[in-house]
């Protein structure tokens, strides 16, 4: 019971910083970055990932919809797994939702740690869980008519990494 | 609610039921979709990919569902990813 104990506290340090977003405007990922590594005292490394809206293909359009009763919850315990699993100091999750074109960032994950190696596996790590386990709902606007995106069996894959 | 590709399904985003006994069971909602919806809808929700919340929780097994009045049930297809 000990160690359940301590694994607990674990998943809720209360040290680590979080900024978790999820916005229905345009934002440049560029701008959160200083602003968060500055609440990370000493840091030693920050790794930082920005998804764009691919373009090709005829895609014009590309809508991101959401249940928010779930979303901002999935985010938030996402953000435990990841404070849980490793030695982060900060950890910044921004989202886009609505309607992006190509070329717009649609997703920006940035952890913060004392090393680099803790900040760049928790980029992964969040990263391949946003794609393939967080409640969004995507499609994309091709010729005039719009296509759902129906999940990808890689994405389903990529999860795997982590167990 | 009917999130992502069920919301074209069902041709709107949100139904409302209401029940004589005030309580709607698995297969009370899978007929009044049928009844009051389409057949599509009602054959969409009942594939077992489709996950069901009620008032921003999944159920782990949505067969046992028991709605009350005034409680939010959300349909949920697989999502697609961020």
């Amino acid at each position: 019971m000990k160690w359940r104990c301590c694994h607990l506290s674990a998943a809720v340090d209360p040290a680590m910083h979080r900024d978790i977003r999820l916005l229905t405007q345009p934002f440049i990922p560029g701008a959160l970055i200083g602003p968060f590594t500055n609440t990370c005292e000493g840091l030693g490394g920050v790794c930082t990932f920005v998804g764009e809206v691919r373009g090709g293909g005829g895609v014009e359009k590309l809508e991101l919809s959401h249940y928010e009763p779930l979303t901002m919850n999935g985010l938030q315990q996402l953000a435990d797994a990841a404070a849980d699993r490793f030695d982060l100091m900060g950890l910044l999750m921004v989202h886009r939702i609505g309607q992006m074109h190509p070329g717009e960032p649609i997703v920006c994950v940035s952890a913060a740690a004392a090393h680099r190696r803790d900040s760049i596996d928790a980029v992964d790590f969040c990263m391949d869980h946003l794609k393939s386990a967080a409640w969004f709902w995507k499609r994309e606007l091709r010729d005039g008519v719009w296509h759902w995106i129906e999940p990808r069996e890689a994405d389903h894959a990529d999860l795997l990494r982590w167990n | 609610m009917y999130l992502g590709q069920l919301a074209d399904i069902a041709g709107k985003d949100e139904s409302e039921f209401t029940s004589s006994s005030g309580e709607i069971d698995w297969p009370d909602l899978v007929e009044l979709l049928r009844n009051h919806v389409n057949p599509e809808i009602s054959a969409a929700v009942d594939d077992a990919r489709t996950l069901v919340a009620v008032n921003g929780k999944v159920l782990s097994d949505k067969t046992h569902l028991d709605a009350r009045d005034g409680d939010e049930v959300a349909l949920l297809p697989p999502v697609s990813g961020g």
